[in-house]
């Protein structure tokens, strides 16, 4: 043991300037530091903006960072004897890349490599709370500096601890690589990790490195789990290995939503071959067998009576009547009388956040304990809920969170968490739940439906007034999110009693142009719906209804797009990123006929993103035949820059900006559910039309514009609005008026048979070697 | 129940299980061979695609009934080992581009990505962007682009 660090209380909040911060080394038989999850949270500064909107003074990430104040607790960083590193990330890795990036925070400042420090995914800790939540593109932006801290703090009491032992002063040690160095000679973080541990947790103050120091931090670095995604290695939910917990399918309704009443066949369902139990939860009648395949078939053979529930006999047309009824009325301000007004009114239709590994879980549900294993975002609420389900206390439910493989906002639920225990406990056996891909889109969560009108006046080459009035079917909330808002709405400066949604909306939505008297409203109506994020809440299509809007106004008053953009923008940033994509995209340029440039911004998650697309429209094009695909116009070239302040690891940044532009071509131009008669008609991957290869654009740019921000911005979800937004813009310039409707092929003639609804699930063919290659 | 012996990844496997059930299957649930996804069920997602003597094939829809004592299948696996480095040169070059974002469809991707350059290799001409266009298997992280590049990489050191 070495001497006790000082203890002596400082401002743990020290401007950046002193980057001095406190944290705790932690009692135990190797050295463990640890640091508060909400150091670093600064309350948000106002920027003093022209017009501020609430979105600009605070958004949503200073929101869930300030959440966890009176929930804070530590976050730990170990030394092994084996001189690795280790550390529990309270976050869902789902494949944003933030375990690497994680892990280059804590080689940075503690001075070891990459391939010698283990970040795993932390179990629920309900202590954690708020903190434990990972949404809203927070993840980076909240856990920066705790995690620095205390790696800060580890290699610290290594180095006090290599001094003792060395006979040399701190200040002579060099640490590198996880060897401290001195005049004496030199020892590994190993040999040290006993030596520099403490029997008393104590609070101890510690120096991060400053940006110019960083060496790892802003350096190009491959995923950490790269090796084992290649081979096969890296497991998921569905890959562990848990005893005895068999392959469990459900059963579901022909309506979204509906219920099981009763299973009329048990006894034939129980002969089949493989089957071991079946059971009936709400959700439907689930069955456990030796394989999924065997699942399948036995799903196939059961004869169930369904309710259907409060939504048999709807189809989008009366749902989006609703919606419609519910618009709240614009309020234009008294403008003069030769004041001229652009009027627009957009439908953007459900869509499924379904990621490729579809809702998983294992559940083994004893007596008196639980135990689950499955891809959690807000794995406390998951851990909360299940307790209640089961009727344990929450120490007795135990949830382990799996590395993802997608999420795009469907794991910030445990839907299949919950159903999985229900069901683990109806059958008293573990069980490994799986749903199906029909189940997916058809009783799954859904992007809800939305319209956004938004009426614009202007006078003399001057937009006098914005307005904005989104409606959407309710978007839940269920998974946390609400619950910070709760604790916290009162506390922020933005007007009156906001519900959650609005609360949420006007955190994150902001018009970035000077355009005079500006509102934005939102409304939601009608919660018979699963639904959910998707990838971003309201802005991917907020956003494309703005920039739509704006280019008509552009094209009112006779200015060049870009032009009038720049003329508009607040943020400097904002114009740089526009500036970059129009030089990188030669905006402007001479092109065929039928080939189009569209162009958009978008301002969020502390960080701005421009876009410029050209969309080949061409006959060509459009009409090129792929098997049980939708082709139509295709983005041949994507230029896209972003300011996300500190860039960790730009080349995860570029990864999270590609994959948002993928989703952007998917929302404008292929991508929806139809709601028919109570269900969904979507039920694979050639009937939901995701971005394929055939959709991709062959040439593609991310540029990652220069920052001297002290702090990172969000990343996840950045790159899909202006994507989105650019698209639309060039599809209305390809055809001469604006769309009014996304996806543009939601109307067109189904591009699918749709598959039956009973059963609820399909069978797999058998011809697949019909197809080899 | 009935017994079925193929090769599996070089290996002479037995497995007793109903004829009807799916290779993915029998991988995944009874042998315990998880590279290969589930995506779909339905040979569209194409995240269990693995070879079958040396062609891709989507074990998700083949019965293990379909299979012969000397049918090779290789999953992911065991494709390093149909080479003699350490890796596979398309895994390499999958590392090389840092592909992967959530690495779900990524086994699928690269199973697929060398049988398509196998395949165009021995109609003697090299990849071309029809062919990368034609690629079925999904990514819902959106890594397509440098899907793209990670292939035309590893095409040219096979």
């Amino acid at each position: 043991m070495t001497d006790m660090p000082p203890t002596e209380h400082l401002d743990s909040r020290s401007g950046p300037s002193r980057r001095s911060f406190m944290g705790y080394v932690i009692a135990g038989a190797t050295l463990a530091t640890g640091a508060e999850m909400t150091l670093g949270s600064e309350p948000a500064e106002a920027v003093i903006p022209t017009v501020p909107g609430p979105a600009e003074i605070l958004d949503l990430n200073d929101l869930l960072t300030l959440a966890a104040a009176p929930t804070a607790n530590l976050i730990t960083v170990k030394i092994g004897t084996d001189g690795r590193a280790s550390f529990a990330l309270p976050r869902a890795e789902v494949g944003q890349g933030i375990i690497t990036s994680s892990t280059m925070m804590i080689a940075e400042e503690l001075d070891l490599p990459l391939d010698k420090i283990d970040v795993t995914l932390a179990k629920a800790r309900p202590e954690l709370m708020f903190n434990q939540l990972t949404g809203g593109s927070n993840t980076t932006i909240s856990t920066y500096t705790p995690i620095r801290v205390a790696a800060a703090l580890a290699k610290q009491q290594l180095l006090r601890a290599a001094a003792v032992v060395l006979g040399d002063t701190v200040d002579a040690l060099v640490a590198k690589s996880g060897v401290i160095t001195g005049p004496s000679g030199q020892i590994s973080y190993g040999d040290l990790a006993v030596r520099a541990s403490v029997t008393d947790t104590v609070r101890a103050q510690v120096t991060l490195k400053t940006r110019a120091q960083h060496t790892v931090i802003g350096t190009p670095q491959g995923r950490t789990d790269a090796r084992d995604a290649v081979t096969g290695k890296k497991k998921f939910a569905m890959d562990l290995d848990v005893a005895d917990a068999l392959p469990t399918m459900v059963a579901r309704p022909p309506t979204h939503n509906g219920t099981p009443v009763r299973l009329k066949n048990e006894a034939a369902v129980l002969d089949l071959p493989g089957v071991t139990d079946v059971a009936q939860v709400p959700t439907g009648i689930a069955v456990r067998a030796k394989t999924f395949g065997q699942c399948i078939d036995a799903i196939r053979e059961m004869d169930i009576e369904w309710e259907g529930g409060k939504l048999a006999g709807e189809s989008d047309a009366s749902i989006l009547a609703k919606v419609k009824k519910a618009q709240l009325p614009m309020v234009v301000p008294k403008v003069p009388v030769l004041t001229q007004r652009v009027d627009a009114e957009f439908t953007f239709r459900f869509r499924s956040n379904s990621s490729l590994e579809p809702n998983c879980a294992i559940a083994d549900v004893r007596a008196g304990s639980a135990e689950i294993w499955a891809s959690l975002k807000s794995p406390v609420v998951a851990q909360e809920e299940i307790a209640g389900e089961l009727g344990l206390p929450v120490s007795k439910v135990t949830v382990n969170v799996a590395q993802g493989g997608g999420s795009f906002g469907r794991k910030l639920f445990h839907d299949a968490a919950l159903e999985a225990a229900r069901i683990s406990k109806a059958m008293g056996k573990p069980v490994r739940l799986m749903w199906h891909r029909v189940d997916e889109p058809r009783q799954g969560r859904l992007h809800p439906l939305a319209t956004s009108r938004v009426r614009a006046t202007h006078l003399l080459g001057e937009v006098l007034s914005f307005e904005q009035r989104h409606t959407s079917v309710q978007t839940d909330f269920g998974h946390g999110l609400g619950d910070i808002i709760t604790n916290h709405a009162a506390k922020l400066p933005v007007a009156g009693n906001l519900s959650f949604a609005q609360t949420i909306f006007t955190l994150t939505q902001e018009v970035p142009y000077n355009f005079g008297a500006v509102t934005q409203l939102l409304s939601e109506t009608d919660d018979r719906f699963n639904t959910g994020s998707m990838r971003n809440i309201y802005s991917p299509d907020v956003r494309t209804a703005n920039e739509l809007v704006v280019d008509e106004l552009a094209r009112k008053m006779r200015k060049d797009p870009v032009a009038f953009r720049r003329k508009f923008l607040r943020s400097s940033a904002a114009k740089a990123a526009l500036d970059k994509v129009a030089e990188l995209g030669e905006w402007g340029r001479r092109l065929p006929d039928g080939v189009v440039q569209g162009v958009a911004i978008h301002k969020e998650y502390k960080g701005v993103t421009a876009c410029l697309v050209e969309l080949d429209t061409r006959p060509q094009t459009v009409e090129r035949d792929v098997r049980n695909a939708v082709t139509g116009p295709r983005v041949t070239k994507a230029f896209f820059a972003v300011d996300a302040g500190l860039v960790i690891n730009p080349t995860g940044l570029e990864a999270q900006m590609l994959g948002g532009v993928m989703d952007g071509i998917a929302l404008a131009l292929t991508s929806s559910c139809h709601f028919e008669d109570g269900h969904f008609l979507e039920a694979s991957w050639d009937n939901y039309f995701y971005t394929r290869q055939w959709n991709v654009p062959p040439e593609i740019t991310v540029e990652i514009m220069p920052s001297d921000a002290g702090q990172p911005g969000g990343a996840g979800e950045a790159g899909v609005a202006a994507s989105f937004a650019a698209i639309a813009c060039a599809y209305a310039r390809a055809t001469g008026k604006m769309p009014t409707e996304f996806p543009i092929n939601h109307a067109d003639e189904l591009a699918f048979e749709p598959k039956p609804f009973t059963p609820s699930v399909v069978q797999s063919p058998t011809d697949g070697l019909d197809h080899t290659y | 129940m009935s017994s079925h012996t193929f090769v599996l990844n070089g290996e002479k496997v037995t497995v007793d299980v109903e004829p009807g059930v799916r290779i993915l299957w029998v991988l995944r649930d009874v042998l315990g061979v998880t590279g290969p996804k589930y995506g779909c069920g339905i040979n569209v997602c194409k995240a269990c695609t693995s070879h079958i003597n040396g062609k891709a094939f989507n074990p998700c829809s083949v019965p293990v009934s379909e299979l012969s004592a000397d049918d090779e299948i290789t999953t992911i696996e065991g494709l390093a080992d149909t080479v003699d480095t350490d890796l596979h040169p398309m895994q390499d070059a999958w590392i090389e581009h840092d592909v992967a974002q959530c690495g779900y469809c990524q086994p699928g991707q690269i199973m697929a990505a060398v049988a398509l350059v196998n395949k165009v290799k021995a109609e003697g001409r090299a990849i071309a962007e029809s062919d990368l266009d034609g690629i079925r298997n999904l990514c819902r992280c959106g890594t397509y682009p440098r899907i793209r590049q990670a292939i035309r990489t590893g095409e040219q050191r096979m």
